[in-house]
């Protein structure tokens, strides 16, 4: 693997080919806020929460830093007004969902969210799939999955599977970003079980 | 439906993880739902997650996951169909039926269903009632034609 | 069915199939397309065959069961060979006087042909009707003239000439730079160079290369894929081998939707005809090249056209947009390269390479060329299936072709492109049809479906019904897509109902910025299209409506 070299906020930094900008930046110790990304699963792309302005070629992109591979030359921004105002209002669109999140309470901080923006909608889940994906890439297991689409989209656990594999692991808890996961998981409990004679 | 004709069906498809959409839309199409255990089944023999198969199921609206009733009503909520006034065609099917899109009456008789677009947009609004096309409706000839059903 | 193993062979087959085939000999071609069988014209069909029988004229007579014709509106529509006769809203009631007096008595009636609504005019045939006269029908106009079901009647029309030509006369590389020179341009949406794309899937690394054609077509109003796919399987078909080759791909997909079971069948009459022929499978017509096409069936979501979600779904998986920075041109369906065009752009492939790229070019705008399908619908004296050269200014195709607006109603608006299209007001009708040209006024072609509004349609309502298809077909994997299509619908379905609030279209702006620039796919990024065209273009009824409620 050769070596590329790029601009990270307008520092020079050396990395490995076939890193992303978040990799990147990671390794040089430069922040970028992340919420759906974890470093042992596939990159998801879904939260957009890591989108920085990136240049190459004279223009200008906006691209999502967790997916973006490092290229030579690049000139990455991770902060700028557009980049901000994005994560600003994709705070508050999260928050309207899960308005007590602690990682959402922070960066709302950070980038002066307004939690109030959006009428309060609370799922308690703003969808980042690291239980889902955690669940199948590491553990192999597929005892929490999505289901439907668009606005409708959820996460719910297989009372079959969960049932067999669910008591001895919970390390997906630990990943939730908004503490979504055990009442959801205990809901399943209650709906597979409803006798509760095991 | 038993597992023998599941798993002719989905035989058919050489056992493919990859023919997972078409093996579940065979077995809607021949029992016009698609029952838990028979999704078990196809986990079980294509070797996909029950996670994965959870999300197909309720992705798609084709795919029915109760029982569907005998009438199976679509509504086409297509664009030229929308401006020359489905909407109302709707509202007042769902009037008649009692029920919304996607559910299905309790005695079994219709099911609604809205589509994206039939394709036959010089006929908007259309209804299809059990694959017969009803086109350029009216609200009112909407309530008639369902009256005929039984 | 004899196998084909060389370009003379194929030749001496044409020849044979034309030499048993009489040019006078009457022929009935029966509109079987998706408006004409919802008006029952399965009946005609059934009325045709049953009076041929019993007039005991089965082998004087043939009956052909067509493709789409073009004109819906006046469904059922008939074509009478050899004279070419037009006959509209045909009825099973109305088939004997057809074949006594048209079939065999070589008269016209008049009550079945096109009378223009303005002057009365009557117009027999297609080169009269206004409808088609002012089109130019290189894709679908042979719709009439084929069988989808008869290979013979493809090949009787010149079929599969483009593809002995490809493999015996030109390299792959000849070919592409012949699609690359004639600068088609993807009919999907995107409007990019095919040629490009070619090249660049051509040019991946790797030895399995996939070639797909997306015959999806989820964008409401839009039915002009399945009338040409239906109606000529194999010319599409031709285009999608003739691809193969360039791109070296020996394995294609075909991907279409479960609802519509007419078009599966003939695609999998065409795939079963074409290999019997040796045109598919094995050492193509003795040359030496391989190539097999699957059938993939999915179902009518819009998502599923979008190319990586498209891929995914072939794969057998819900089909999420993939979220990678890399071209499905290099790698795309499991990690190989994969080329995805259109329908109508695999189509226009063997014209190209038939008549040349300088044919090809002489037709059409600047940067855009050929012909282009359009799905005419909406409030529309003539809705149905259109082709015209690109650069046809709107105007013509609304009341040359169109033949107006219904019921004395004043033109609004255009919209083109679905979901993710926009609205134009109806003072730039004078707009040539061209991909760039309808980009820049904030109304791109998309696969071209064409929709036609009156003065009593409220645009708040279309962004809102827009917006409102798009939060159930989206996958709903992306924050900004998702959340940010829900609070735009929030806001717009509060407008139409009177409660709009101060700000309200500031904030909207404000979504769609961030959908437009964050989001993980085109659908995301492009989902506020019809919002901010009708801002644009029509601020004054967001604003108008707000100060009313």
């Amino acid at each position: 693997m050769g070596e590329i070299l790029l601009q990270i906020d307008g520092r020079e930094v050396k990395v490995e080919e076939g890193m992303t900008i978040l990799e990147a930046a990671q390794s040089t110790g430069i922040n970028i806020p992340t919420l759906c990304y974890h470093e042992k699963l596939e990159p998801y792309g879904a939260c957009r929460i890591c989108t920085v302005e990136v240049e190459t070629g004279g223009r200008t992109n906006l691209v999502a830093a967790c997916l973006y591979p490092v290229q030579e030359n690049l000139v990455v921004m991770t902060r700028s007004e557009k980049v901000d105002k994005i994560r600003k209002m994709l705070l508050e669109l999260m928050i309207a969902h899960a308005p007590e999140a602690g990682a959402l309470q922070e960066l709302a901080q950070e980038y002066g969210a307004n939690k109030d923006r959006f009428e309060k909608e609370p799922s308690f889940c703003i969808l980042c799939g690291l239980c889902v994906r955690y669940c199948a890439e590491v553990k192999k297991k597929n005892a929490v999955g999505f289901v439907d689409r668009g606005g409708r989209r959820e996460v719910i656990f297989i009372p079959e599977i969960a049932a067999k594999e669910c008591w001895n692991c919970k390390e997906c808890f630990p990943l939730c970003p908004t503490e979504a996961l055990q009442a959801g998981y205990l809901l399943t409990e209650a709906l597979a079980f409803p006798s509760g004679n095991r | 439906m038993d597992n023998d004709r599941i798993d002719q069906i989905i035989d058919k498809h050489q056992g493919k993880a990859s023919s997972l959409i078409q093996v579940l839309l065979e077995i809607q199409s021949e029992n016009h739902w698609l029952p838990k255990e028979a999704l078990e089944r196809v986990s079980e023999k294509l070797q996909v997650p029950l996670t994965r198969i959870r999300h197909i199921t309720t992705f798609y609206k084709a795919f029915s996951l109760v029982p569907k009733g005998r009438h199976e009503i679509h509504i086409c909520m297509g664009t030229a169909c929308h401006i020359r006034g489905a909407t109302h065609v709707l509202d007042t099917v769902q009037d008649l039926t009692g029920i919304r899109p996607g559910e299905t009456d309790m005695d079994l008789k219709f099911s609604l269903e809205t589509v994206n677009c039939l394709g036959c947009c010089a006929l908007g609004p259309v209804m299809v009632v059990g694959g017969k096309y009803h086109g350029k409706i009216a609200p009112t000839e909407a309530e008639e034609a369902l009256k005929n059903y039984e | 069915m004899p196998r084909i193993n060389s370009p003379t062979e194929l030749e001496e087959l044409r020849k044979s199939i034309l030499s048993k085939r009489d040019p006078d000999r009457p022929c009935i071609a029966i509109c079987a397309g998706t408006s004409c069988l919802a008006l029952g014209n399965d009946r005609v069909i059934g009325a045709f065959e049953e009076e041929i029988k019993k007039q005991s004229l089965e082998a004087k007579v043939d009956i052909r069961a067509t493709g789409c014709h073009g004109f819906c509106e006046k469904g059922p529509n008939i074509v009478i060979y050899p004279e070419e006769i037009c006959y509209m809203e045909v009825i099973p009631e109305g088939v004997s006087d057809i074949i006594s007096q048209t079939v065999l008595g070589k008269k016209v009636i008049d009550r079945l042909i096109y009378t223009d609504p303005n002057t009365g005019e009557k117009a027999a045939h297609q080169s009269e009707i206004p409808f088609y006269k002012n089109q130019m029908r290189h894709l679908i106009g042979n719709n009439t003239k084929v069988d989808p079901k008869s290979i013979d009647d493809y090949l009787a029309l010149g079929g599969y000439s483009a593809l002995s030509k490809s493999l015996f006369e030109m390299t792959p590389e000849q070919v592409l730079e012949e699609i690359k020179k004639a600068n088609l341009r993807g009919r999907g949406g995107g409007g990019f160079p095919t040629g490009l794309k070619w090249e660049t899937a051509r040019n991946a690394p790797g030895e399995k290369k996939y070639v797909i054609v997306n015959a999806h077509e989820g964008e409401p109003g839009a039915f002009m894929d399945r009338a040409l796919f239906t109606g000529n399987p194999h010319s599409v078909l031709e285009g999608l081998i003739i691809g193969a080759y360039a791109i070296g791909s020996h394995q294609g997909f075909i991907y279409t939707r479960h609802d519509t079971p007419q078009l599966r069948n003939n695609i999998v009459v065409a795939l079963t005809q074409a290999e019997g022929y040796g045109l598919l499978g094995e050492n193509i017509l003795g040359s030496g090249f391989n190539f097999n096409v699957e059938v993939h069936l999915d179902i009518g979501i819009f998502v599923s056209g979008e190319s990586s979600a498209l891929m995914r779904s072939i794969e057998g998986k819900t089909p999420e947009p993939r979220p990678k920075y890399i071209r499905t041109a290099v790698s795309g369906i499991w990690e190989k390269p994969s080329n995805l065009n259109n329908v109508e752009t695999w189509a226009n492939v063997p014209q190209i390479i038939n008549n040349g790229s300088e044919w090809y070019t002489s037709i059409g705008t600047e940067r855009s060329k050929g012909t282009k399908l359009i799905s005419l619908s909406g409030n529309i004296c003539n809705t149905g299936v259109v082709e015209v050269p690109m650069g046809t200014s709107l105007r013509e195709i609304v009341y040359d072709i169109g033949g107006g607006i219904p019921n004395g109603k004043k033109l609004k608006a255009i919209h083109f492109g679905g979901p993710l299209g926009g609205s134009i007001p109806a003072s730039l009708l004078d707009t040539p049809l061209d991909f760039d040209e309808l980009a820049k006024l904030g109304a791109p072609m998309g696969a071209g479906g064409m929709l036609v509004m009156d003065e009593d349609t409220n645009m708040v309502d279309v962004a809102r019904f827009f917006l409102n298809f798009l939060t159930d077909e989206s996958c709903g994997k992306c924050v900004p897509c998702r959340e940010g299509i829900r609070q735009m619908l929030k806001i717009l379905t509060n407008i139409t109902q009177g409660k709009g609030r101060e700000g309200d279209v500031a904030l909207l702006e404000e979504l769609a910025e961030v959908a437009g620039n964050a989001s993980l796919c085109a659908l995301g990024r492009t989902s506020s299209n019809p919002l901010l065209s009708t801002l644009y273009y029509f601020r004054d009824e967001y604003e108008g409506i707000k100060e009313n409620g």
